[in-house]
């Protein structure tokens, strides 16, 4: 793994180098040859051979046969985007990632705005905050559907003795409680990843210029949103584009919910179905190759229109 | 009254409502998870509004059966707890074992390729697990690691290092560099800086991040899912609770008390390390 070193005479180019220069350059290779390896390994030779898979008609034993040799097409791409399934698990990604990311962002950062100022036991309520998002997904997942089951879940029971409702409420198999449910899990599940950012940006944050609008009157309103939300622009930008990335390519939480029934097929669980469900692989790389697209095509908008605001 | 102190006023009631509700919505679920998972499913049944059961309610049998091996008629929980304990073990450390070095390295050394190296860390962030997840299956099943633990902890390493390399790097670009160089002066190898000097000062860091690795490798399901599926023997955690779930005998507390257990090491890892974990995860948030 480390004969990265060798193949990368560090004075080639520059032969002017110091002989400290050139040690570095040794022993830093050393350090970052295995890691760079294995990244190389189960990372970057893997989205390769996705971008070469979905150009195949393939599965699994003509991989296993012909490697990286079978016939290239694009059929693929032609199903794929011809397909009805396919677009519609767009869409429901697309509204699963808008309102999971601004719910999760939102939360996060009013509960950070209210526990700004100490007070007692607010420790041990940060500390509580985290569970959703440190606890395994499978467990959380399956209190909720226990939760919510329409004939023994607590939600159902208390809706149907406390709130008037005539019966149980099927949540996650019925459209469209399907897909709120799930937006709602996942903003439940995520806040606190938004909550310990913004925890930690307004501890850094000075209090002058609060004093100072104080002092010019300003209502804690006011405060809010030209004194304070300014200053945390930055993070609001940075958690906004990793919880849209997270979230768009989301698997797990959807699938232990629903299964993708109900209207919440998302792309990623569709990508799982094309691949186990119907062994599909070359389907299943040209669906991923498209999404890693869009979202790319995404990200590009969303840096472009911060850019556009910040200037 | 002002403008200034009714807003004062009704934002200080706003919240302490608002922190009520959400630390109930937040707690609930895990309060829900551990109470049912003690109560005999018939009261459970009977009941759906016990959410505080009697004493002599309570019941441990739950927990014997869903750890208890399937000859003896459970559920096998303890094996998967010590498949998971395995790999996540394996999983982090691997992943410390490569990223200290090379989190060293990059902020402490100059050399050609260094900034490309970081360059490929921030392009890894961005390609999520469902991509690389297809060719890893099948590349794995083609060099016979498709259904084996070692397989699944080298999956698990691609989950880690992104992370890690993260959180290291932001505490030791923290770290003065004159102490390198001075050592460096006295005649020290790089190698030696790092473990004699650098290792033991972010030893906190190094704990956190860990422990943050073990989480994720103890939580994660897609690549289980995948790799596991046709070998009960060598399920995870993830993978044996919803193998219970689809289970159409198995009933909803003894769901509950596999929930319980799977969740418990986790909670009292972070508990552990609860301060360092997000101060590490958060760092650079200040700087924006």
């Amino acid at each position: 793994m480390t004969t990265t070193v060798d193949t990368r005479p560090a004075g080639a180019r520059r032969p002017r180098r110091t002989e400290s220069e050139r040690r570095d350059a040794r022993a830093g290779w050393s350090m970052v040859g295995p890691l760079v390896a294995i990244v190389t390994m189960v990372i970057v030779i893997p989205i390769l051979w996705t971008f070469v898979l979905s150009f195949q008609d393939a599965r699994y034993s003509d991989v296993a046969r012909n490697g990286l040799a079978n016939p290239f097409t694009l059929d693929n791409y032609i199903d794929t985007l011809t397909s009805s399934g396919f677009w519609e698990s767009i869409w429901v990604t697309i509204i699963y990632t808008v309102f999971t990311t601004l719910g999760s962002i939102a939360l996060g950062y009013i509960a950070a705005l209210a526990m700004r100022d100490r007070f007692r036991g607010r420790g041990i309520m940060r500390a509580a905050f985290l569970l959703p998002y440190v606890a395994p997904v499978v467990a959380t997942a399956y209190v909720w559907k226990t939760m919510l089951n329409p004939q023994y879940g607590i939600i159902n029971a208390i809706g149907t003795e406390y709130l008037g409702w005539e019966q149980g409420i099927d949540f996650l198999g019925r459209e469209p409680y399907a897909l709120i449910t799930v937006i709602v899990y996942e903003i439940w599940r995520y806040f606190p990843f938004a909550f310990i950012f913004f925890a930690a940006a307004l501890t850094g944050l000075s209090r002058d210029v609060e004093e100072a609008a104080l002092v010019d009157g300003a209502t804690p309103w006011q405060k809010f949103l030209h004194v304070i939300t300014p200053q945390m622009m930055p993070v609001i930008v940075l958690l906004t584009l990793l919880r849209m990335v997270m979230t768009f390519n989301k698997f797990d939480d959807i699938y232990l919910l629903t299964g993708g029934a109900a209207g919440t097929e998302v792309a990623a669980v569709r990508v799982y179905d094309q691949l186990v469900g119907s062994s599909d692989i070359g389907a299943a790389s040209a669906n991923s190759v498209i999404l890693a697209i869009i979202l790319a095509i995404g990200l590009g908008a969303y840096m472009k229109l911060t850019k556009r605001m910040a200037a | 009254m002002t403008m200034v102190s009714f807003q004062t006023t009704l934002f200080r009631v706003l919240k302490w409502v608002f922190l009520a509700l959400l630390a109930i919505t937040v707690v609930f679920p895990f309060y829900y998870m551990v109470v049912m998972s003690f109560v005999p499913i018939q009261d459970l049944l009977r009941n759906p509004l016990t959410l505080v059961p009697e004493i002599q309610q309570l019941t441990i049998d739950t927990y014997r059966q869903v750890v208890a091996p399937e000859s003896e008629g459970g559920f096998g929980f303890a094996r998967f707890m010590r498949n998971s304990a395995i790999v996540a073990t394996a999983a982090t450390v691997l992943t410390m074992l490569l990223s200290i070095p090379a989190s060293y390295a990059m902020t402490r050394m100059r050399f050609a390729g260094v900034k490309k190296v970081g360059a490929l860390f921030i392009a890894v962030y961005m390609f999520p697990q469902i991509i690389i997840a297809v060719p890893v299956f099948v590349g794995f099943q083609i060099i016979g690691l498709g259904t084996s633990l070692v397989g699944l902890t080298i999956a698990y390493i691609a989950l880690t290092v992104p992370v890690s390399v993260h959180m290291l790097r932001s505490y030791l670009r923290g770290l003065p560099e004159s102490i390198d160089e001075a050592a460096m002066i006295d005649g020290a190898t790089r190698w030696q800086i790092m473990r004699k000097i650098t290792v033991p000062l972010a030893m906190p860091t190094i704990i956190s991040t860990a422990l943050y690795s073990f989480m994720i490798a103890w939580n994660e399901f897609l690549f289980a899912l995948l790799f596991l599926s046709a070998k009960p023997e060598l399920w995870t955690v993830s993978l044996g609770l919803t193998r219970l779930a689809d289970g159409q005998e198995v009933s909803r507390t003894i769901l509950m008390a596999g929930s319980v257990l799977i969740t418990a090491p986790i909670i009292l890892l972070y508990g552990l390390v609860e301060r360092w974990l997000t101060e590490g995860l958060t760092a650079g948030a200040e700087k924006g």
